[in-house]
């Protein structure tokens, strides 16, 4: 009897003291919601993306905060589970009232998140590469469309310094993003006079790691014609086996090199990189590139990354893209949220258009004034013994964003800005 | 592009001035500095000089040990010791010189030029290397004179006839019709998956355009194919028997706790991930404190994941198992709890990211056992390590006095008790067992995919379909079940992809347990009953 009592008492005590210390925070900080993957197969790209938001807003927190209050983060983890990121983002937006979200890795956390974002006219900064096909109001994708990275990649793949390539694996993951991505560069490809017999297409589920009978396939495909090249849409922790497999059956870069989309220097930390020298990654941001901006970035996270002591990252200090293009998500907005006065969403989305955040990658990173897209330069590179990439190839200048992929017949005429839908509302 | 071409004619002239003499400063630069093209044509005029300074250079090129300062190109030693590229005398390297790299393009130059200049080496085995190094790659027109030169200077009747082979690669576009033919009939006698797609390539059709050379190609291309199929055939084999074995070491433990006790034990896969973890700790441990052993940190690793993994089995037993016997469904439901405890204990402890476990180096690359057919090592080694612990399991069952009393307390518990078997420490003992080898089976994984809280999740359903498929409490249809699902799964796999494979694999299985519920190997007489 005594010991229920006691329980009950507990519990009492633990609720009170939440409700009397959530709105006493409430009225002197800006919440805003870090929706990434902390277990489960995305936590190898995604754990890191918090910790770098994290970091963010401690710089800005240091500076004196937005519009005089401090941010306070408020960090979920929706475990790798699509469904769970719409539940923990309707918690953060109906319950936590934050002023935005910075969150999701795979398209299809995007996706299902979505609905949530537009029904409560919420923001969504998103800061991965994807496949495009989607331009949200309540969403700003700080990470490349295909043709700021797939589609360059391809056209590298094709030079006479990428290899000639005149057959084409495309290896993913089996979901929404490079699915999309394939039927893009399938289209782009029948466009540069690439037949139908010369793609190979293969998809992997989530977590596979048994990667002998695709390399195998590879290989087969490779010895039945001319110059074969990898296009890898591989996200998760798949990419560890699939990288050591390669590497152990010997299939070096110079016979068929390997373009990867979702691998930067965090995935490759656990792979012994020497058998995997040449192989390939597009990206918009290098952690190689030389630039005072980038190596300011680099010190900073290393720094923060020995203060908070984080795994891996106090002992070898790595940065990647998707960091790159969090980081750049929250300056801005915290850039529109002072110009906009407040933190509506409505006036924030008004103030992001033409924002511009000098980036670690070396250029000044434009918020297009109309897709929700950034202007991002395109960097290639190639992976070195050291696990970093080598840059290869670059554009001149940044890139503007087409959401809506010219080589999708569909896509004709379609607006480069988001659609209100009217009668929805 | 002028002043591309400049740069190209320059590299030439200096080259054609210094051909069949020492290495010149000009040539060094001209092969570090420029754009791909002027370097590519720098090195192989170079290389066909067949100076060792040229060797010593591609090789720093490769290596990434040469660096540009001004005119000047210096190759760099690990220890920091730089010597001038062309001369090779001591210098130090001016302060802001730059790093020289490459790209794949220029990568595939370098090894070449390397092979090449090392195909006139006076050590057999060393032109052998170099041979085998060049037939792999696409060979370019400018290495004609060096192959040419090699052919002619080669003592050793093998490794001619194989530069003869190499030799046709390139005379086969060559524009000389009987050369042709030539060419085509020798490399009929390849089986370089190269080879193949170079006769694919000349049978295109604006390539070959001669009636008679096409059919000598078509039929060159068709018994280089044929042989290469044999590369496949034995890869799928080969991937399904590696895929096989690792069902069949997750499966093994299961088949003593469920096979043979009857236990339906839900943690059975985080078994496995403890297993995968004692791995990590013992790699870090070596890591801190052995480094000079750390590929021996396998060793440790194994007896240790057994221990570790049949400590948790004996205390799983004897804390909630042993209350449990004879009531499967609430077994389930325990063990099933125990697993998300065992997973959660574990992220507490080491995060909910997969901890990093690199394999010891004897683990990592493979065998070329044909130019289509590399057999990984971890793989080998997995292969045979599960062939070991089943032989270790299947002696122990069937030889030992405690084999004895597993068998006679899972055939008839109260006869055993009778004539003076402590049943239940026969129970604890049996339990850990099978623990432990699911610990074993977790030191495999470990070398293979990721280590992480749920890597137990995703064998738990593959480990009892091959124990339910082989026929419960049959060890023998554990073995085939595991080996069988593998290659089943590998085959269809080559013609379906993974994740239809993976359908297919679990269609079939519903259809085989429907059809035979006792599996594979079923028990014979009364005694199924029990």
């Amino acid at each position: 009897m005594k010991r229920r009592f006691a329980l009950k008492a507990a519990c009492a005590a633990l609720a009170a003291s939440g409700l009397v210390s959530l709105p006493a925070l409430a009225a002197d900080t800006i919440k805003v919601g870090i929706l990434h993957s902390l277990s489960g197969t995305m936590a190898i790209s995604e754990t890191v993306l918090k910790d770098v938001a994290l970091m963010t807003i401690d710089e800005i927190n240091a500076k004196g905060g937005v519009l005089g209050k401090k941010l306070e983060p408020v960090v979920v983890d929706p475990a790798s589970n699509w469904p769970l990121f719409a539940e923990k983002a309707k918690q953060l937006i109906a319950q936590d009232k934050v002023a935005a979200v910075f969150g999701c890795w795979t398209s299809v956390s995007r996706k299902s998140v979505l609905p949530v974002f537009e029904e409560s006219n919420a923001l969504l900064f998103y800061p991965v590469q994807y496949e495009g096909e989607e331009l949200s109001k309540n969403v700003f994708y700080t990470g490349a469309a295909p043709n700021q990275q797939a589609i360059p990649a391809v056209e590298y793949l094709m030079s006479k310094d990428g290899g000639s390539a005149k057959r084409f694996v495309l290896l993913g993951t089996d979901y929404v993003y490079p699915r999309t991505t394939n039927k893009i560069l399938r289209a782009f490809l029948h466009s540069k006079g690439i037949k139908d017999e010369d793609i190979m297409e293969e998809y992997t589920p989530f977590g596979h790691s048994d990667y002998q009978t695709i390399i195998g396939k590879i290989k087969k495909f490779a010895a039945e014609g001319k110059k074969t090249a990898v296009v890898s849409t591989i996200n998760g922790d798949s990419n560890v086996p699939f990288y050591k497999e390669l590497g152990n059956q010997g299939l070096k870069a110079t016979d068929v090199p390997v373009v990867a989309f979702s691998v930067g220097e965090e995935e490759l930390r656990g792979v012994d990189t020497k058998p995997l020298v040449g192989h390939l990654a597009a990206w918009n941001y290098f952690m190689s590139i030389k630039n005072p901006t980038n190596t300011a970035f680099i010190k900073e996270w290393s720094d923060y990354a020995k203060a908070k002591s984080i795994a891996g990252h106090k002992d070898k200090p790595l940065t990647n893209d998707p960091m790159e293009a969090t980081y750049i998500g929250i300056h801005m907005w915290a850039q529109a949220v002072e110009k906009a006065k407040s933190t509506d969403p409505d006036k924030v989305i008004a103030a992001m258009s033409g924002q511009t955040f000098k980036a670690p990658g070396g250029f000044t990173s434009t918020m297009d004034p109309k897709n929700h897209h950034l202007h991002k330069p395109v960097f290639i590179g190639e992976i070195k013994s050291d696990g970093q990439f080598n840059v290869v190839w670059k554009t001149p200048g940044p890139v503007k964003a087409q959401p809506w992929s010219p080589f999708i017949p569909e896509n004709k005429g379609k607006k480069d800005e988001p659609v209100i839908n009217v009668a929805k509302k | 592009m002028i002043r591309h071409l400049l740069r190209v004619v320059a590299a030439v002239l200096v080259l054609v001035a210094a051909s069949a003499h020492a290495l010149t400063p000009e040539q060094a630069l001209a092969m570090a500095a420029g754009d791909n093209d002027s370097r590519i044509a720098a090195l192989n005029a170079a290389a066909a000089s067949g100076d060792p300074r040229v060797a010593a250079l591609v090789q720093a090129l490769l290596d990434g040990n040469v660096k540009v300062a001004g005119e000047k190109a210096f190759i760099v030693a690990d220890d920091g010791k730089a010597v001038d590229a062309a001369s090779g005398a001591p210098a130090t390297v001016p302060d802001g010189a730059d790093d020289v790299s490459n790209n794949n393009r220029m990568r595939s130059a370098l090894e070449a030029a390397l092979a090449g200049l090392r195909l006139i080496s006076s050590d057999v085995g060393v032109r052998g290397a170099a041979i085998a190094e060049l037939a792999k790659s696409s060979l370019e027109e400018s290495q004609l004179p060096l192959i040419e030169k090699a052919f002619a200077a080669e003592t050793d009747d093998v490794l001619k006839a194989r530069l003869e082979r190499m030799r046709a690669t390139l005379l086969i576009s060559s524009s000389d019709r009987s050369k042709r033919l030539a060419a085509a009939a020798e490399l009929a006698h390849s089986n370089q998956s190269a080879v193949a797609s170079l006769l694919q390539e000349r049978l295109a059709a604006d390539a070959e355009s001669d009636a008679e050379v096409r059919a000598a190609l078509q039929q060159a291309l068709s018994s280089v194919r044929a042989r290469l199929a044999w590369g496949e055939r034995l890869a799928v084999v080969f991937t399904g028997i590696s895929l096989g074995s690792v069902l069949l070491l997750v499966a093994l433990g299961l088949a003593i706790t469920y096979g043979l006790m009857g236990v339906i034990n839900m943690a059975h896969g985080e078994l496995m991930m403890i297993g995968a973890y004692t791995t990590y700790i013992v790699q870090n441990i070596f890591r801190s404190y052995l480094p000079g052993a750390f590929d021996a940190y396998m060793l440790a690793a194994i007896p240790a994941a057994f221990i570790v993994s049949a400590l948790v089995g004996a205390v799983l037993e004897r804390g909630v198992i042993r209350f449990l016997y004879g009531r499967p469904l609430e077994t389930l439901l325990a063990t099933w709890g125990i697993s998300l405890v065992l997973q959660q204990t574990v992220r507490s402890t080491f995060g909910a990211q997969n901890v990093p476990v690199e394999n010891p180096s004897w683990l990592s690359g493979g065998v070329e056992v044909m130019s289509n057919l590399v057999l990984p090592f971890n793989r080998i080694a997995i292969i045979a390590f599960a062939f070991v612990v089943l032989g270790g399991v299947a002696l122990l069952i069937a030889r030992t006095r405690f084999g004895l009393f597993i068998r006679g307390v899972t055939q008839n518990r109260r006869m055993a008790s009778c004539v003076g078997v402590d049943t239940a420490k026969v129970d604890m003992l049996a339990f850990s067992f099978g623990a432990g080898i699911a610990g074993l089976g977790g030191v495999a994984l470990s070398q293979i995919g990721n280590v992480g809280p749920d890597l137990g999740q995703s064998y738990i359903v593959d480990s009892f379909l091959v124990v339910v498929l082989g026929g419960v409490g049959q060890l023998a249809g554990t073995v085939v079940a595991g080996l069988g699902l593998g290659v089943l799964n590998k085959l269809l796999e080559g013609v379906a992809g993974a994740v239809l494979a993976k359908i297919a694999v679990l269609v079939f299985i519903v259809i085989f347990i429907q059809r035979k519920p006792s599996g594979l190997f079923a028990m014979k007489g009364r005694s199924a009953e029990a």
